[in-house]
């Protein structure tokens, strides 16, 4: 089945969720990377922060490590192989280089929805 | 769970590498060693991982040994048992030991707590240095602090190390 694309424009955003976990201490950064995109796009949105201390929690959230995006409940790294879980996240960076921090550019590129 | 502090001796230990030999500390007498508390699955750890290879590099003509050890519980972490590590140790081309830590004794009289967390000891096996590699585990290229290379220089030139101590960065090791 093709999968449909997922068009935002800056209007239809509603809710972006920030889950992170303390024990992986790149957080503090991915939350302060994130507020500094959404005011470079001139979006106005809350961002809900969300502790996740448990695996059952990471399920429930759909928390394939942290720190974890979500734009309206998608993740900003689809193409993640990671399950849900209680783990620290390597994002692959857009040179092939691994990362705990997502990148300026995958952060944008996910909030703008291309 | 007492951490060692500089000035303290290395304790000793013996464990199997991805060699499957034996490794220990006394195979490195008379040389400045860089112990790292390491391990596959971690972000942090691949993200500094070709920063120690190259550590290595740069340093062994100059009698120092990096020797990496994976402390957490392959059970609970199945990416870090003792087969993915002589996977990643392969496909990284690692040119240093990489050794297991199976029941976390070394961790745990070393007090390490987070992978990468790197304890530097100079050629008489006493700590000159505990922390992080460097300051930024996102970009290699906007390094400001070299503080295991900065440490590294002062103990091989018989210098006091001026930041002995920075605070580890990285994932929890893994207990049992």
């Amino acid at each position: 089945m093709e999968e449909k694309i997922h068009c935002l424009s800056m209007e239809d955003l509603r809710k972006i969720s920030f889950l992170y976990s303390d024990d992986c201490p790149s957080h503090h950064e991915a939350l302060s990377r994130l507020r500094k995109i959404i005011d470079q796009e001139g979006v106005s949105v809350e961002i809900e922060t969300i502790n996740v201390r448990t695996n059952q929690e990471a399920i429930a959230h759909r928390f394939r490590g942290s720190p974890t995006i979500l734009i309206d409940g998608r993740d900003i790294d689809p193409s993640s192989s990671e399950g849900f879980g209680l783990a620290c996240r390597a994002y692959r960076l857009e040179d092939g280089r691994i990362s705990p921090l997502p990148s300026e550019y995958m952060i944008r590129k996910a909030l703008r929805g291309t | 769970m007492a951490r060692l502090k500089t000035g303290d001796k290395a304790g000793s230990f013996t464990l199997k590498g991805i060699d499957d030999k034996q490794h220990s500390l006394d195979d490195y007498s008379g040389k400045c060693v860089v112990i790292i508390f390491s391990c596959n699955h971690c972000p942090y750890v691949q993200a500094w991982e070709d920063r120690m290879i190259k550590i290595q590099t740069d340093y062994a003509p100059k009698n120092v040994q990096l020797v990496a050890i994976n402390s957490n519980d392959g059970i609970k972490v199945p990416d870090d048992n003792f087969s993915k590590m002589k996977e990643r140790a392969r496909e990284k081309k690692f040119n240093f030991p990489y050794l297991h830590d199976e029941d976390q004794k070394v961790a745990a009289a070393y007090g390490a707590e987070r992978t990468p967390e790197v304890f530097l000891f100079d050629s008489n096996h006493v700590l000159r240095y505990h922390g992080t590699i460097d300051n930024n585990y996102d970009n290699p290229n906007d390094v400001k602090e070299n503080y295991l290379r900065d440490a590294l220089e002062a103990t091989i030139a018989g210098r006091k190390v001026s930041l002995a101590e920075t605070k580890p960065v990285g994932c929890t090791i893994k207990w049992k």
